[in-house]
């Protein structure tokens, strides 16, 4: 479960986080929706503590990210906006070093990435060196490497970027399944339609605000809109950004 | 459902997982490998052997070719000539110019008889002979002293002959006798000719940390996975130590490798061409190894920081070929203002490594305090800067890729 409260980020002058407060329950997808340059980055960024907020809150379990950042990581499954590999080492040498890195003991580590692979359908680029994977083979192995600890929390954000058709959906099905096993799910995207199809409680965020939250029906019964996109251009003011 | 933290004693020992991680994943880039291990550390001992050869050999030339003299005016003093002769010298007569030939570098040396050199020796007066020659083409420098020596030779055997004559023994005109005795030990000689082996020693260190400093770091940041990696439990200060370990580990390779190409190349140089040995013996290696060890580790706590502050990999390259430049600067000041070693030389990394090397290669006992203290410095001071390091990597600068 994450909770965040009144979190604030400045750069400069510009206030990229203006008082974000929103809850992510175990069990739900929860999507954070946004126009590019809303503030969605900066606010995962300081929620897998990368970044400091100017003030706010963020609770990860029974965690307080900002006194305990180490803790907070612990219970936390990032895909980074940045998700480089090591392209010298393979699909497996890759998710084995963060293994480690969490602590985990050589057996432990050979079952789960053995079981990641799997489930991933990563078979075939297991033993293959990174270097010239496609951008769907490189977001499996990123994706297995931050699961690889078995996290109660997974935060991901803009997963399907850059990733075609079949890839988004074989994507879409391992984060239900990964809801379905009780855990909190939390991912950005710019795309209503993913966002939609996808999660089960909505966070529009614009100029660093949380403009509408809840379900897709309950947007757009607060919105009165007829369409999800209407509703959605009603909350954010404005549709430049929401590209599809 | 299984839900894990991870193994908290596991972690404390993450910075084993990232040391081995760099160390394993650099080792599979032919390039790093090519330049940490190969160009780095053999360019040095390569080019010293090859320039240490090439400046006996002349000099071998130099003293055992049968000297070539110019003479102008040959003619007035033909008993001179002739023994010049008799000692092997090869006699032709100088150009017409001789200041010109001189100056154009046509001759070495000309000896100039003037007209009035028998008048003066019928009058049992110094007979006036010039020496031309240019003291600043040091070159030549070897065939001036012979030439002046077979002259001296020569003047000396006629006062002996003219003392005689009169009845006076020639020891008496000799009150003072002067004796040279060269104290210089082979190996003293040898230190002098290798007085810049520390500098490549050290340069190898920096050359074999240089590319894992900036790999690891704007590198990683570069590719987009050092974002993923901050995310993780570690601790910066893990991930940055075992990726300063990694980079010390490759900078103390280049290094060995260094030493050892030393004591190859060095021995292969024939002693009858240097006319002592060159040869680095076995214990004199090792003591050289371990007292220049403590630079792989300051050298990659300074690239660290360098390649740390950097913004892009391209940055961080420009910056760490000037780093490379400081090795020198000790080596340099040795050279233009030579200094007997003092106290502050040993406790000052790369000079008291370079002074300390220096007399070991000389032969001379080097406390082994004095390689305590000086290690203990650069220790310390790499620590320094790995502690400014670690600060780099806790700021939220380093983390966000832009």
């Amino acid at each position: 479960m994450i909770e965040i409260r009144g979190l604030r980020r400045a750069f400069g002058a510009v206030q990229a986080v203006d008082g974000v407060s929103f809850a992510a329950a175990d069990a739900r997808i929860t999507g954070l929706l946004g126009p590019n340059g809303a503030g969605k980055t900066t606010t995962l960024r300081m929620l897998y503590t990368l970044l400091k907020p100017d003030a706010g809150s963020i609770r990860i379990d029974d965690v307080d990210a900002l006194a305990d950042p180490v803790g907070a990581r612990q219970r936390l499954g990032v895909l980074p906006d940045a998700r480089g590999l090591y392209k010298r080492f393979t699909a497996r040498e890759n998710i084995e070093y963060f293994g480690r890195l969490q602590g985990l003991d050589r057996e432990t580590l050979r079952r789960r990435a053995d079981a990641l692979i799997e489930r991933l359908d990563m078979r075939d680029i297991e033993h293959r060196r990174a270097e010239g994977f496609s951008q769907g083979q490189r977001v499996k192995t990123a994706i297995a490497r931050a699961l690889v600890h078995e996290p109660r929390n997974i935060v991901l954000d803009e997963p399907t970027n850059g990733l075609d058709v079949m890839a988004t959906r074989s994507l879409r099905h391992y984060l239900r399944a990964l809801r379905d096993e009780g855990r909190c799910v939390v991912l950005s995207s710019h795309i209503m339609q993913e966002v939609a199809a996808l999660c089960d409680h909505i966070v529009v965020i614009a100029h660093g605000r949380v403009v509408a939250s809840g379900s897709a029906e309950e947007l757009l019964q607060t919105t009165g809109a007829s369409s999800l996109e209407d509703a959605f251009v009603t909350a954010i003011g404005s549709g430049e950004g929401l590209l599809a | 459902m299984t839900i894990s933290t991870g193994n908290v004693a596991a972690s404390r020992r993450a910075w084993i997982t990232v040391f081995s991680k760099e160390v394993r994943e650099n080792a599979r880039d032919r390039r790093t490998l090519a330049s940490a291990l190969l160009y780095g550390p053999l360019v040095g001992p390569v080019l010293f052997a090859v320039l240490i050869s090439f400046i006996m050999v002349q000099q071998r030339e130099k003293l055992e070719k049968p000297l070539e003299l110019a003479i102008v005016g040959a003619e007035h003093a033909p008993n001179l000539v002739r023994h010049l002769e008799r000692q092997g010298v090869i006699v032709r007569p100088a150009p017409g110019d001789a200041e010109a030939a001189i100056r154009e570098q046509r001759e070495d040396v000309v000896l100039r008889i003037g007209s009035r050199y028998a008048e003066h020796w019928q009058a049992g007066k110094p007979a006036p002979v010039d020496l031309l020659f240019d003291a600043s083409r040091t070159h030549t420098g070897a065939t001036v002293e012979r030439t002046r020596a077979l002259l001296q030779q020569y003047a000396s055997t006629v006062a002996t002959l003219r003392l005689q004559v009169r009845g006076i023994a020639p020891q008496i005109v000799t009150p003072v006798a002067v004796v040279d005795r060269d104290l210089s030990t082979p190996q003293s000689r040898t230190g002098m000719i290798m007085a810049m082996l520390p500098y490549f020693l050290i340069l190898s260190a920096f050359v074999g940390g240089m590319y894992l400093a900036i790999d690891t770091t704007s590198g990683e940041r570069e590719r987009q996975s050092l974002e993923p990696l901050l995310i993780t439990p570690v601790s910066r200060a893990q991930i940055m130590f075992g990726k300063l370990l990694a980079t010390s580990a490759y900078a103390a390779a280049s290094l060995l490798i260094c030493v050892l190409a030393f004591v190859v190349s060095l021995g292969m140089i024939p002693a009858d061409v240097a006319g002592f040995s060159l040869q680095l013996p076995a214990v004199t290696a090792v003591s050289i190894m371990l007292t220049v060890l403590p630079i792989a580790l300051l050298a990659a706590s300074t690239q660290t920081v360098v390649a740390a502050m950097a913004k892009s990999f391209r940055e961080a390259q420009t910056y760490l070929q000037f780093l490379i430049l400081l090795p020198a600067v000790p080596s340099l000041v040795l050279v233009v203002n030579p200094m007997k070693p003092a106290l502050w030389m040993y406790l000052t990394p790369l000079f008291g490594q370079s002074a300390l090397i220096g007399e070991l290669v000389r032969g001379e006992e080097v406390p082994v305090a004095y390689i305590a203290a000086c290690s203990a410095t650069t220790v310390l001071l790499s620590g320094l800067f790995a502690a400014l390091a670690v600060r780099l990597y806790r700021s939220e600068r380093l983390a966000v890729s832009a």
